[in-house]
């Protein structure tokens, strides 16, 4: 019996971490741009033609069958991609034909998980699945958190798990590729039939070095399928079904503006900072996320650029709506797309030359000869928690339950400027904290944060300081912001854990930057 | 807080959402007050914030109302810039609920932010409004809005039922009225109404319940309401107090409120009711004098201040004698300006420079 973790030792974020994990062994965190690994890129097996279709048909007739072809068996790594995000109808599917099969102690390395992977819950009660590899949210996360599964899960953010692919850390047995669209051969893409969902960028680094590639779709075309996101001669089997996924449910929830008003004012506040900054100047770039503030400050983006005639050179991150019409009206060269976030993102990815699907192989690999996520201007994130040293958390809420993944988050803070717009509190808990419950990303990149009741710069961006003043802007210091919220709030109760690690929290360069620990009243 | 109330072997059942000490306290007082009749008030610490006196012919563009029972709608709602704050007790609180709201609402004038913004409680009709006043004038409040007005008899009550508690409670400071003129009868009262106390210092229209009791629908362009608007202009101008007008409920009609706002500006509104922290910025700047404005204001005063120097009993602008009247509208313009920092405080001494 594998060892969940083993060794721990304190990090350079003065964080009590495992070395080794499932019996693998782990980096602790050494400290940004620190760790440096030797060695070769992982492979996958050398492939012969003789091998394969000489026609290049390579359907089965199920994917059932292609498992099997594909020689699933017990302890494998199976991963899968959350293009489809909450309508995800084919990781359930998989562990339905694994627990069938009587295949047990399996990985699932998902790119990320949502709520409509609760099905999978009893798999891992059952040892079916032995842990996930990848983002554990809502009920997955509070099964983790309450120290129920079998193996230390590990998260990793949308970068984080590119490199861990490509380095050999994560290494994937088969995977299984949901696409809208694809032909016999396996050339894919997320843009055409049905069930489109845009880009397949997530599915890249699996496409390229798992041992199985199998792409499923509803929407099969006669060879070729363009443009092709999934090169088809990475591909094993290809499958036809009935339903891939469910694309209303790409929209889910978080992709709309806000209502709130005080949010709204908080987005305002956000893109009068950067106005004020001179962040937004023509040809700059900026990364929105699909958080209901994020997309605020976007939109007041637009107004603010419209109003002075302000051109940006390209928009980072998850396309929607309101960046199609920045796009379409001429305020944005490009939108270089990792995550659809709405059909008006596909709409306009399958048919603006502009609007190019990007990988996290291009956008966030921290392992690679750079990356696109330091050349963007401004990154505008969320956060559940941020403490006095700046440090942030988005994986665990205060109530020390792992609820949420890391997504690009950790990426995008080597963004050039990186401001989080958060609420001071929220449901009576204060977001500025003495110390975060979970360290997923150090001070030293966090820049500024946005608050309805003042906003805070970290003290070693001086430049940001000497630029906001006599803007008008509340600036305040982290501690005092701390006390406002206190002064409403008061101080909440800290939550009780146990000395026991339930999840892996992995650095961009894949160290360990902290461990979630286990719920003591579970 | 059971001890308090003398409860022993009580099982409490709370479903915690994220509220703030004083919102709990509330609803645990409002609870033990429907089982038992007590007179004992648990309060709270109050909030170190000091309360302000206001002026009487402070500005007052704009007065967002919060539904007296929703405080997660108050907690943050200064921050948007209201002049004032209304916490409500009258139609955004059900009848089932108003005992709760009481407690609720005293408990916010002690424990919520401000910030710039006038203190308002709009209490309910008389005569239940006259006990909402034991609950909320001890804790400082700036305004009281009384709903339904129809006679001068109804705010002498209100006004002498305030005065009987700050002097009991030994509270300085005025308590400013705004009756709310909502009916067919209190159009026809309305100079009266207007009149009727010195603290008075403000009256405002309600059309919603003003074109029910006529028995029409209310339109955007408001034919139907133009006397009674008019009626009431002409009665806050003639009692030298100021004149609101009636709330502009879509709140996603960004455009149609910016129209509204400048049809009410030029028929002698003062400022305008809201029930959405985001027209409160399109109600300011629509109510703020503009800059054709305020440079016409400037040329009227500067003439007033060379003519005085002058020892001149009249003044002109050219050719064109100004009125007493003029000279103090523009007055008003200029300082207006000044209190939203669109001109300088010493814009006239440094007129030479």
């Amino acid at each position: 019996m594998i060892k969940k973790y083993d060794k721990l030792v304190t990090n350079a974020a003065g964080r009590i971490v495992p070395t080794e994990i499932n019996g693998q062994a782990a980096v602790p965190y050494l400290g940004i741009g620190k760790y440096k690994p030797d060695g070769r890129k992982f492979a996958p097996a050398i492939s012969s033609c003789a091998d394969y279709p000489a026609d290049g048909n390579k359907l089965v007739p199920s994917l059932r069958d292609a498992l099997i072809k594909s020689g699933l068996k017990d302890g494998m790594t199976i991963s899968t991609h959350h293009h489809f995000r909450d309508g995800d109808l084919l990781a359930n599917q998989i562990f339905d034909i694994a627990h069938d099969l009587g295949v047990k102690n399996l990985v699932w390395a998902p790119s990320a998980s949502f709520p409509c992977h609760e099905h999978l819950i009893p798999y891992l009660e059952d040892g079916t699945i032995n842990r996930i590899e990848g983002s554990m949210n809502g009920p997955l996360g509070r099964f983790t958190s309450g120290g129920k599964m079998t193996g230390l899960a590990v998260l990793r953010s949308h970068g984080g798990r590119y490199q861990a692919i490509q380095d050999g850390d994560l290494i994937i047995d088969i995977t299984v590729i949901g696409a809208a669209c694809c032909d016999p051969f396996g050339n894919a893409n997320g843009l055409n039939g049905t069930s489109a969902s845009g880009g397949l960028g997530f599915a890249l680094a699996d496409s390229q070095y798992a041992g199985k590639v199998i792409v499923v779709t509803d929407h099969l075309v006669d060879f070729p399928c363009v443009p092709w996101q999934i090169q088809g001669n990475y591909v094993d089997f290809t499958v036809l079904v009935d339903k891939v996924g469910i694309p209303e449910k790409i929209v889910s929830g978080t992709t709309q503006i806000t209502r709130s008003p005080d949010r709204l004012l908080i987005a305002e506040m956000t893109a009068k900072f950067c106005e004020v900054t001179g962040i937004i100047r023509d040809g700059f770039s900026f990364q929105a996320g699909a958080g209901g503030t994020a997309l605020a400050v976007g939109d007041y983006f637009y107004k603010i650029m419209k109003e002075k005639g302000i051109k940006a050179r390209f928009a980072r991150g998850g396309s929607n709506l309101y960046l199609v019409k920045m796009l379409e009206e001429g305020y944005l060269d490009y939108i270089l797309d990792g995550q659809t976030f709405d059909l008006d993102g596909v709409r306009s990815m399958a048919t603006n030359p502009n609007h190019l699907m990007t990988t996290p192989f291009t956008s966030y690999n921290y392992h690679g000869k750079g990356n696109f996520a330091g050349i963007v201007d401004v990154a505008i994130l969320g956060a559940t928690e941020i403490d006095l040293s700046f440090n942030g958390n988005v994986v665990t809420h205060s109530d020390g339950y792992l609820l949420h993944g890391i997504g690009g988050w950790q990426n995008c803070l080597f963004s050039k400027t990186v401001i989080i717009p958060i609420p001071l509190f929220r449901d009576r808990i204060p977001v500025i904290v003495d110390q975060v419950t979970t360290i997923c990303g150090p001070g030293e990149l966090i820049d500024v944060i946005v608050t309805e009741r003042g906003i805070c710069i970290n003290p070693l961006r001086t430049d940001l300081i000497e630029k906001v003043q006599g803007s008008g802007l509340p600036v305040l210091s982290i501690n005092e912001l701390k006390d406002e919220a206190e002064r409403i709030c008061g101080k909440p109760a800290k939550p009780k854990f146990l000395d026991e690690v339930v999840a892996a929290i992995k650095w961009v360069d894949g160290t360990v930057i902290d461990s979630v620990w286990k719920i003591a009243d579970e | 807080m059971l001890g308090f109330y003398g409860f022993v072997h009580a099982k409490v059942t709370l479903i915690d959402s994220g509220a703030l000490s004083w919102v709990i306290a509330a609803r645990i007082e409002a609870a033990a007050r429907e089982l038992i009749d007590t007179e004992k008030t648990y309060l709270l610490p109050r909030n170190a914030n000091v309360i302000q006196p206001t002026a009487m012919d402070r500005r007052r563009f704009s007065r967002l109302y919060l539904p007296g029972n929703s405080p997660s709608l108050m907690i943050n709602a200064f921050l948007h810039g209201p002049d004032g704050l209304i916490l409500d007790l009258e139609d955004s609180v059900a009848p089932d609920k108003k005992p709760e709201a009481r407690v609720l609402v005293r408990n916010a004038l002690r424990a919520l932010d401000f910030g710039n913004a006038e203190r308002m409680v709009r209490i309910n009709q008389l005569p239940a409004g006259l006990e909402d006043l034991n609950w909320l004038i001890p804790q400082g409040v700036n305004l009281v809005l009384l709903p339904k007005c129809e006679s001068a008899d109804q705010i002498l009550s209100i006004t002498g039922r305030i005065e009987d508690i700050k002097q009991r409670e030994a509270i300085d400071g005025p308590v400013w009225i705004m009756p709310i003129i909502e009916s067919a009868k209190g159009v026809g009262k309305v100079y009266e109404i207007a009149s009727a106390s010195q603290n008075v210092v403000a009256l405002a229209i309600g059309l919603e319940d003003y074109t029910a009791d006529l028995g029409v629908r209310r339109t955007g362009e408001g034919a139907e309401s133009l006397f009674a608007r008019s009626a009431l202009v002409n009665a806050a101008k003639a009692a030298g107090i100021q004149a609101i007008d009636s709330v502009f409920s879509d709140v996603d009609d960004m455009e149609g409120l910016r129209n509204t706002v400048k049809r009410s500006r030029a028929m002698g509104f003062d400022g305008m009711g809201c029930i959405h922290p985001r027209q409160i910025p399109v109600i300011h700047e629509n109510y703020t004098p503009d800059a054709e404005e305020i440079d016409k204001a400037k040329k009227i005063v500067i003439a007033f201040i060379e003519a005085q120097q002058k020892g001149l009993g009249v003044v002109a602008l050219g050719s064109k004698m100004i009125d007493p009247p003029v000279v103090k509208r523009a007055q008003k313009t200029i300082a207006q300006a000044i209190e939203l920092s669109i001109i300088d405080n010493n814009w006239y001494e440094t007129l030479s420079l």
